[in-house]
């Protein structure tokens, strides 16, 4: 079943955040792209490098400050505790309805044929060897290298 | 909509899925992997067999399910039916399109 007809051949999605919703946000729109026939690569810059780093990618966190969505007061959401507690009982939802934790994700969009880059430039800020990335990205590669990769008709970009 | 598959007539929705699985036979099944260029193998039909199984038992299939199923992982599942797995395998099995978002 071919599901191209011209529409969306591929979603180039760039995650430039490391708070867990908007992980997984572009996870899920990575995955669900591949699901449909649609290609998928995702550009990893800034803290959205936190989620493809090895030993930063399972302490990632909801944001509960600057987050009118939390209905919380940004005093509260302030204190100590309150961003582990918010997230321990988001990935218990999560897990309810069968969302993989961030490890396993990468591992399905590798399996599923998604590219993952990582931004070179704030590999560089970050003082990050392509060592500490997870073993399944692609490549440490320039936002250069990044449009190049999403030449063609039909592809679209996505910044998170 | 009628359709006419394998020399029978079938029933689909608007996308090719079976409305009735009690319609579906394996000569059904080759004949939409044909329509959707896939020549199914062994490895194929354990698969559909799979996930036909699932569907028995109500089981709601997504892609981290199947990863985990023990009958295939999620890259030759992509192999086997590339282009949209979880929807094109679904389709030849004569079961309903998972509205599934992993």
């Amino acid at each position: 079943m071919n599901e191209f007809n011209g529409e969306i051949k591929k979603m180039m999605i760039i995650l430039s955040k490391a708070t867990l919703e908007n992980v997984y946000a572009a996870f899920v729109l990575a995955n669900g792209a591949r699901m449909e026939g649609i290609e998928a690569e995702m550009f990893f810059t800034f803290f959205g490098l936190e989620a493809i780093h090895k030993k930063k990618l399972e302490h990632l966190h909801v944001a509960t400050v600057g987050n009118p969505a939390m209905h919380m007061p940004t005093m509260l959401g302030g204190l100590p505790g309150m961003e582990a507690l918010a997230t321990s009982m988001m990935k218990k939802e999560m897990e309810k309805i069968d969302m993989p934790d961030v490890h396993e994700f990468l591992e399905i969009l590798t399996a599923s044929g998604v590219k993952l880059w990582a931004c070179k430039l704030a590999m560089e800020m970050f003082h990050y060897k392509k060592e500490d990335l997870y073993e399944g990205v692609n490549d440490v590669i320039t936002v250069g290298d990044f449009y190049k990769q999403g030449s063609g008709l039909g592809t679209h970009m996505l910044f998170i | 909509m009628e359709k006419q598959l394998a020399g029978k007539a079938i029933t689909v929705n608007e996308e090719g899925y079976l409305t009735n699985f009690a319609q579906w036979d394996k000569s059904i099944g080759d004949a939409i992997a044909n329509e959707v260029n896939i020549e199914l193998t062994p490895r194929h039909w354990e698969v559909i067999n799979y996930l036909q199984e699932e569907h028995k038992n109500e089981v709601a299939l997504s892609i981290r399910r199947i990863g985990k199923s023990g009958i295939v992982d999620i890259k030759e599942f992509y192999a086997l039916f590339p282009n949209a797995p979880l929807k094109t395998a679904t389709k030849i099995a004569g079961i309903p399109k998972p509205a599934s978002c992993i």
